[in-house]
């Protein structure tokens, strides 16, 4: 099994992975037990998302298709965002093996989690999450 | 700097099997059935492999029955013996936690109406001789039961189950893949009937392997064709292939001793500074019961396939359970047969050492494993949410089979 370059180049330098401070929204998908998880942090100012972070747990496929899907979301509008999917993902790194492939679909399941965490949110008039609120994190 | 652990998966041809079978493909080629010159060279080179394999098993060179690989030996006893012993009874013992060759065929046999008892293994990876005693029926046949395990390198205690076969009149084969050359063998005084073995796993060349069948033992071949391997195994021998088969098992078994003293203060060392190094680690398989080239761990909150991506843009060459690595959704079953949970299975990683490893190499790879684990739990969301007492938990969509 190859990755390509691209691939290769997200899983070794990956983009926007870290936590964030108050986030606007919080999507989590994936299980421990099937070996991955994406975790993706949204900040959405006049809808559009300014900042994203991510966390994963998975492989080489899981590593790069989340920090791929930050790059792709960061300064679209929530509308924007809401039609990236893991089509789009996959093919901009190239492509990926055929086993790999329902990795790339928590990519967009972990970002569309994030948007809807945020318009709930917004329709509960919350407030912003901090850190501190993290037990208060939704899985979906 | 290079670095290959992954002898668990294949070996290196070396220097002395190479140069033994060097003549054997320009030079001395007849076919070692034809009645002239050139094949009657053939012929006495693969009765000297067979007499090499049969003195490293303590065996009787009429025993020894060369095949294509590990895969086919196991086949062959595992079906044949089945077969050719279907009047006695239909049922065979195995385990839960053998190499496929093994539990496939079994499920092969399931098929054709045989049954089969899968042993559980304790969590080190043992078997327990009484649990295989009371497992023996009637219509047993067959017992087959590794010797040492390719994943977590557990050792068997395989004369004593060889014993309770032998006490209630059943065959005993072991897959000893992974054994040949790590552990002294001595098929007579371990009463075992058939024994599989594969060259590339210590350093003969792979597409070569033999079983031995103690004499006397009923079995039916598989193939049909000519008379090769006393009209056992058809098909005209690999002779390179076997001529370093025989070589390498000389230099396996001449000091077997030196052997795990050598290359078991190698892994004792990676085993001893992973786990002081590298916390929230679990090491798998036996403590000392394992094969001294074999290191086995579990690091928490992270996946194997990352773990061999980033070691080997770093030269160094390992294995892994992680579900990720075996192409299906579901981590090794070895590791899930000593009870590992399924996401700590995911973050295993196999090292497999041979000879030719070196103390230098041995912290070279700690070094890197140090710091490629670090980097990976600081992406880990599972770390993240440990670290705060968050149970994490998720559902998984795209995930269809759990």
């Amino acid at each position: 099994m190859e990755y390509t370059e691209q691939v290769m180049d997200h899983f070794m330098n990956p983009r926007n992975m870290g936590e964030m401070e108050d986030p606007s929204g919080v999507g989590t998908v994936g299980n421990a037990k099937c070996g991955d998880i994406m975790r993706i942090y949204i900040k959405v100012e006049n809808d559009v998302i300014t900042d994203v972070k991510f966390k994963t747990f998975g492989c080489g496929a899981a590593i790069a298709t989340s920090s791929k899907a930050t790059e792709l979301v960061k300064g679209l509008t929530l509308e924007e965002a809401e039609k990236i999917t893991n089509k789009m993902v996959m093919e901009s790194l190239g492509g990926l093996p055929p086993v790999k492939i329902h990795c790339s679909v928590l990519a967009e399941e972990a970002l569309h989690a994030a948007i809807q965490d945020y318009r709930q949110r917004l329709a509960n008039g919350e407030p912003p999450r901090t850190e501190e609120g993290d037990e208060d994190v939704r899985y979906v | 700097m290079k670095v290959y652990m992954d002898n668990g998966a294949t070996t290196r041809v070396t220097e002395p099997v190479m140069e033994a079978m060097r003549p054997y493909f320009c030079e001395i080629y007849g076919n070692p059935s034809s009645v002239h010159g050139f094949g009657r060279e053939s012929r006495r080179a693969v009765e000297a492999a067979r007499a090499q394999v049969a003195q490293a098993l303590g065996a009787e060179p009429g025993e020894i029955y060369f095949t294509g690989c590990g895969t086919e030996s196991d086949n062959w006893a595992l079906r044949g013996v089945a077969y050719a012993n279907r009047d006695k009874g239909r049922h065979i013992i195995t385990t839960g936690f053998e190499h496929h060759a093994v539990l496939h065929t079994c499920a092969q046999l399931e098929k054709e109406g045989f049954e089969v008892t899968y042993l559980p293994v304790d969590a080190d990876g043992l078997v327990s001789p009484e649990q295989l005693a009371a497992a023996i029926r009637p219509d047993t046949v067959l017992v087959s039961i590794m010797y040492a395990n390719n994943e977590i390198g557990t050792v068997q205690p395989i004369a004593d189950l060889a014993a309770v076969a032998k006490e209630k009149g059943v065959l005993f084969h072991t897959d000893a893949v992974q054994a040949v050359g790590h552990v002294p063998i001595d098929v007579k005084a371990q009463n075992i009937d058939l024994l599989s073995l594969s060259g590339h796993k210590f350093h003969a060349p792979k597409g070569v392997g033999a079983l031995y069948i103690r004499r006397g033992v009923k079995i039916q071949r598989l193939m049909q064709g000519g008379a090769q391997e006393r009209t056992q195994r058809p098909g005209t021998e690999n002779l390179a292939g076997i001529v370093g088969l025989g070589r390498a098992i000389e230099l396996a078994t001449a000091d077997i001793p030196a052997h795990q003293a050598k290359v078991g203060a190698i892994r004792d060392h990676i085993i001893r500074r992973i786990m002081d190094e590298i916390p929230y680690t679990k090491l798998n398989g036996h403590p000392t019961k394992r094969t001294c080239g074999n290191v086995n761990v579990s690091f928490r909150f992270i996946e194997g396939e990352s773990l061999l991506l980033h070691l080997d843009i770093k030269g160094i060459a390992a294995s892994s359970g992680s579900a990720c690595t075996s192409g299906s959704l579901d981590p090794s079953h070895v590791l899930l047969a000593i009870g590992l949970p399924h996401e700590i299975a995911h973050g295993s990683l196999r090292l497999s050492l041979s000879d030719e490893n070196t103390m230098e190499e041995a912290d070279y790879v700690v070094d890197n494993l140090v710091e490629i684990v670090a980097r990976l739990r600081e992406m880990s969301p599972l770390y993240d949410d440990f670290l705060k007492g968050v149970e994490t938990e998720g559902s998984c969509e795209s995930c269809h089979l759990h």
